[in-house]
């Protein structure tokens, strides 16, 4: 069963070809982790998948429950944090359907806070309960804990495996963080020159030891693959 | 070397942090704060009324000025006589046709021109041309259009807070983060949706700026509006004791449009307040 299938995305920013022809399928309930340069086009992809993006072109197969948790937050700062995450829904007992959201990433004390007044890790916490409110078959994540500090980042990695294993939706990381990748993700793709450049099937047990062997070998080779020498990564590690 | 510079600079200023005790740090009380701010803001306008009476009876102003005392013993006869009720009555009704004229257009135009590109192409180009008239310069061809009666007054109070009101809402729309519109349309947000949640709480700050021109350009409009033809209104009250040197009566004019400016800033302060929330903007030290 496949949930996501794109054939031939081509997207072109001012004569400039960012997609030239990218493929890609997700399976049902599979974690698939994308990764490439900065500038290389993930987030163009990203949104393409997710249909925002009206200039892409290419053949796009995506289940219509979908939902996207941005680079940045972009909550509205004018509403409160549970309208925040019901935003486009209707229904009765919205505020209800908020707080069960609210409560899986542990913020449903603040469901009355403005956007404003959150931590970048609480609003991004908050991005997330607004996509699972909508219990999402594809979750598309670009880049969602970048901006947050290595600890935070740990814990909220630690949410979205949790979540993935509750809800089991398809889910699309975009990330440039190997480490996370392979904590996290089924599969993990290297987007290169416009397209899956390489695939790495992440075959082991969860949950995962960072110390695993065929992880370390993993790492090495995706690292390879991003244009980092080993030699040099393994100094920084 | 510059290293070494640097470390003794810290060095210097570690003292400066320690030294703070912790009664330093204890902000005032909030409460406190609070219930002195409305109170802080009255001793401006105390402080006016004192210079002006002192500067009255000490006649630095002239002879022929009235003191804050005469001036309110002048209101007290106009009140009592029932004239006052009766010409203030007339130009608040004038000013609130003409407003919620003004206003509608204003409001539906900004945003007419901020939601559909093919509106802005049409309706920008004739309001930026006609803004730039000083729409007070109108009063004669509005008379001639409409005649020297109500019709022609709430015309001129009406045209002037379109333009503001026009601007402020095409650029608090223009203004809204593109970023937010998408996340609202990813989230599944319905075409009005989008409007109601997402495009107008975005534009409201700057919408709000509008409306505060537009309501002054409002009452200055009035002002205009009754210095010629009318027979009632709280101008006429002042064309009338110009006639007759009435200066009190004169001031007490003055003072009923400095108060009606003072209760319209107010009123958009209260809505601000209310509808602005979720702003953390800088308030000042
Ligand atoms: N709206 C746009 N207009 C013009 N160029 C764009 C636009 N959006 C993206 N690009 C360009 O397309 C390229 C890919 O951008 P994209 O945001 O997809 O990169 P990314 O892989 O997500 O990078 P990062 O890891 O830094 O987020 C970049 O060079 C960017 O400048
Ligand atoms: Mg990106």
């Amino acid at each position: 069963m496949t949930e996501v299938k794109v054939r031939d995305a081509r997207r072109t920013f001012d004569g400039r070809d960012v997609l030239t022809g990218a493929e890609l399928d997700i399976a049902d309930g599979e974690f698939v982790a994308l990764l490439g340069a900065s500038g290389s086009g993930k987030s163009t992809l990203l949104r393409a998948v997710a249909g925002l993006d009206r200039g892409a072109t290419g053949e796009f197969t995506v289940p219509d429950r979908r939902a996207i948790v941005f680079q940045e937050h972009r909550l509205m700062p004018w509403s409160r944090v549970w309208r925040n995450v019901t935003l486009g829904l209707s229904g009765s007992d919205l505020r209800g359907r908020a707080l069960r959201a609210l409560t899986e990433v542990g913020l449903a004390a603040r469901a009355d806070a403005w956007p404003r007044t959150l931590s970048g890790g609480e609003s991004q916490r908050v991005a997330l309960a607004r996509a699972l409110v909508r219990t999402p078959e594809l979750l598309l994540l670009d880049e969602p804990f970048g901006a947050l500090d290595a600890l935070t980042r740990i814990r909220a990695q630690a949410l979205v495996a949790k979540l993935w294993a509750d809800h089991r939706p398809a889910v699309l990381l975009v990330t440039h963080d190997v480490e996370e990748a392979l904590r996290l993700a089924d599969r993990a793709l290297v987007l290169r020159d416009g397209r899956i450049a390489e695939e790495f099937v992440v075959d082991v047990p969860r949950p995962r030891e960072v110390d695993h062997p065929r992880l370390l070998t993993l790492r090495r080779d995706l690292l390879r693959a991003l244009g980092v020498k080993t030699s040099e990564s393994e100094e920084t590690s | 070397m510059s290293s070494s510079v640097l470390v003794r600079t810290d060095v210097a200023s570690a003292p400066a942090v320690t030294g703070t005790g912790p009664e330093r740090h204890r902000p005032p009380g909030p409460g406190w704060r609070q219930r002195v701010a409305p109170l802080r803001r009255l001793t401006g306008l105390v402080a006016v009324f004192l210079l002006w009476q002192v500067g009255a009876s000490a006649g630095w102003l002239g002879s022929t000025t009235p003191s804050p005392a005469e001036v309110v013993n002048a209101a007290g006869e106009l009140i009592g006589s029932g004239e006052l009720q009766h010409h203030l009555g007339v130009s608040l009704a004038r000013v609130a046709k003409g407003l919620a004229i003004g206003l509608a257009v204003g409001l539906v135009l900004g945003l007419a021109a901020g939601l559909l590109r093919l509106a802005e192409d049409v309706i920008d180009a004739p309001i930026q041309s006609l803004r730039m008239l000083p729409h007070l310069a109108l009063v004669p061809v509005f008379i001639i259009w409409f005649g020297i009666g109500e019709t022609s007054k709430i015309a001129l109070i009406a045209i002037g807070p379109i333009f503001p009101l026009y601007l402020n809402v095409l650029h608090g729309i223009r203004g809204v983060d593109e970023r937010l519109v998408e996340s609202a349309r990813s989230c599944g947000v319905t075409r009005l949706g989008l409007i109601l949640r997402v495009i107008l709480p975005g534009a409201l700050p700057q919408i709000l700026v509008g409306l505060r021109q537009a309501l002054g350009i409002g009452w200055l409009s009035l002002v205009v509006a009754e210095q010629t033809a009318t027979t009632a209104g709280v101008g006429f009250l002042m064309n009338d004791a110009r006639e007759f040197l009435r200066t009190d009566v004169i001031f007490v004019v003055l003072v009923i449009y400095a108060l009606l400016g003072l209760f319209t800033d107010l009123f958009v302060r209260l809505i601000e307040r209310r509808a602005l929330a979720w702003r953390r903007g800088f308030t000042g030290e």
